[in-house]
């Protein structure tokens, strides 16, 4: 479904350039759920940014669904893909209502039928219709993230990027907006391609992952893998090791 | 169910019932803040006059009657006294609402879209576009106002139309400049990404977008600037470049009365006083609508 072929990102120009992201190649398979894992400034989000058109100032080769992405993405790669993005707060318009937040793609997509394709967002992610008219400064963090969710599937896309998507919720609405995640994909059959730090979301979500660091994929692994600790590269083992958090070294 | 109560409800069951909801949040708000209601009621009051002008006036604005000429205030029916060619000041005065609210409502119609739209443009596409637009409003910007009006003026003839074109032409590069960096803070932030993410066009982003959101400080940037868009008109009449006489524009009754301010103060105090009234008055108005509208302090 998703096919990056040594994907570059710099950023800026001449001596001060930055390379974000050298050289990444991965595949996703239709359905399967696939996770960039790696510290922040890893360059993780700057590939989800490049596949889903944000950035434009990559080389490469980015294919979905078969076909070959130029610099502007057509109609029907923006109906096939969407995005969900970290911040809640940031991620709602402030005077928008949620009736407009999520019209506004069928509108531009010319989907018709806005009012039945709306109600029925809302009930798949959990909020009823009293929430419909409500602007995003009535509502918590997880009650916006489920808006942003709904937002990305009212368009009944095949893949959803997920940018850090619960990291800036508090941990029982996490697992809330985890398990809506994983319901949803079940449901609809669902191609993820997940960025995060945090390995328990992998394990719980995705069947395969990628290590980034620098820039790099160092490690492409199974969450089995994952789970028994498996890693041939040293900064995996590591990585793995942290989210295992502290142990005393007691001596026998 | 409450009036009250239908606005305040958690959970609004239209798109009027949440837009009213909101406006009436608003308005709570702006109304505990009593500067801003003085202001509000002084503007208000403006309208009122100019709408109720020969109504409320007690003469008529150009009639002379050269026997009352100077004659103080309270005298003979004139409560605000005459100028030097016994016109009534207060008819004149009411009168003169109207044009001073004319010449704002008409710079504010010209001036703001033009410079929401050269801003957020230029915001908006950055680049070479923005090079160019904001160059072109350095270089209106560059002009003292008060200067590039008056030589709109000495090129165009002098008039109430023309000072307004003057005014207008040489008032928007600032509301281009708040519209532009706004536009660029919100330009990079998640919710335009989601939009663009929909396919949304440029100009659906822009309108939809961009516009509600740089449109409150530009609001509020347009009610502070009343005042001193009041004073370059009254400014231009007092030079003789604005209204023409007989028509009774405040600033060219100041002029008028200035031959006589040690010894019939009234001639220029009375306009002053109704200048100054009114651009507080917008003041207090602007400070009030920055504390409703500005999103940031919410």
């Amino acid at each position: 479904m998703i096919d990056v072929r040594d994907l570059t990102v710099r950023f800026g120009g001449g001596r001060s350039a930055v390379t974000a992201v050298a050289g990444v190649s991965f595949r996703v398979a239709e359905g399967e759920s696939f996770a960039l894992v790696g510290e922040s400034g890893s360059g993780k989000s700057t590939v989800l940014r490049a596949i889903s058109g944000l950035n434009p100032d990559w080389t490469g080769r980015v294919l979905v669904g078969g076909a070959e992405q130029g610099r502007r993405r057509t109609a029907a790669f923006h109906k096939a893909v969407q995005m969900v993005f970290q911040d809640p707060y940031g991620s709602l318009h402030p005077r928008h209502t949620v009736d407009r937040i999520l019209a506004e793609p069928v509108a531009i997509q010319r989907l018709g039928d806005a009012e039945r394709r709306i109600e029925r967002a809302l009930e798949e992610v959990g909020l009823g219709g009293g929430f419909r008219f409500r602007y995003p400064h009535q509502l918590s963090g997880g009650q916006r993230q489920r808006i942003a969710i709904a937002r990305a599937l009212i368009l009944e896309p095949r893949v959803l990027l997920l940018d850090e998507p619960t990291s800036a919720l508090d941990l029982s609405v996490q697992a809330e907006i985890l398990n809506l995640l994983r319901r949803l994909r079940a449901e609809r059959g669902l191609t993820l391609l997940l960025v995060t730090h945090n390995l328990a979301i992998v394990s719980l979500m995705c069947e395969r992952l990628a290590v980034m660091q620098a820039g790099r994929i160092v490690e492409t692994m199974d969450v089995a893998d994952l789970r028994r600790g498996e890693a041939a590269d040293g900064y995996t083992r590591h990585l793995i090791e942290a989210s295992r958090g502290y142990r005393r070294v007691t001596s026998a | 169910m409450s009036l009250t109560a239908w606005l305040l409800e958690e959970a609004p069951r239209s798109r009027l019932q949440a837009r009213l909801g909101q406006g009436y949040a608003g308005w709570r708000l702006f109304s505990r803040n009593p500067l801003a209601m003085a202001g509000l009621a002084i503007v208000a009051g403006l309208v009122l006059v100019a709408a109720a002008a020969p109504l409320l006036a007690t003469h008529s604005p150009v009639a002379q009657d050269l026997a009352a000429r100077l004659t103080p205030p309270g005298a003979a029916g004139h409560w605000l006294g005459t100028d030097d060619l016994g016109r009534d000041i207060w008819s004149r005065l009411v009168h003169g609402a109207r044009i001073t609210l004319a010449v704002v409502a008409l710079t504010m119609v010209l001036v703001a879209p033009v410079g929401l739209a050269v801003g957020c443009v230029a915001g908006y596409r950055g680049g070479w576009v923005d090079a160019v637009l904001m160059r072109v409003t350095d270089v209106f910007l560059a002009f003292p106002r008060l200067i590039l009006a008056l030589a709109f003026v000495a090129a165009l003839g002098p008039g109430i139309e023309n000072a307004v074109i003057a005014i207008a032409v040489t008032s928007w590069p600032p509301y281009a400049r708040i519209a532009r960096a706004e536009t660029m803070t919100i330009r990079n932030s998640d919710f335009i990404a989601a939009a663009r993410l929909q396919g949304a066009s440029a100009a659906r982003i822009l309108w939809g977008h961009v516009v509600p959101l740089t449109l409150s400080s530009v609001i509020v940037r347009v009610t502070l600037d009343m005042a001193g868009i009041i004073l370059i008109a009254a400014g231009l009449g007092f030079l003789g470049l604005g209204a023409q006489p007989p028509s009774p524009e405040w600033g060219a009754m100041i002029a008028g009365g200035r031959k006589y301010i040690l010894d019939q103060w009234w001639v220029a105090a009375m306009p002053g006083v109704a200048i100054c009234v009114v651009s507080l008055g917008f003041n207090l108005l602007g400070d009030g609508l920055r504390d409703v509208l500005d999103p940031k302090q919410r």
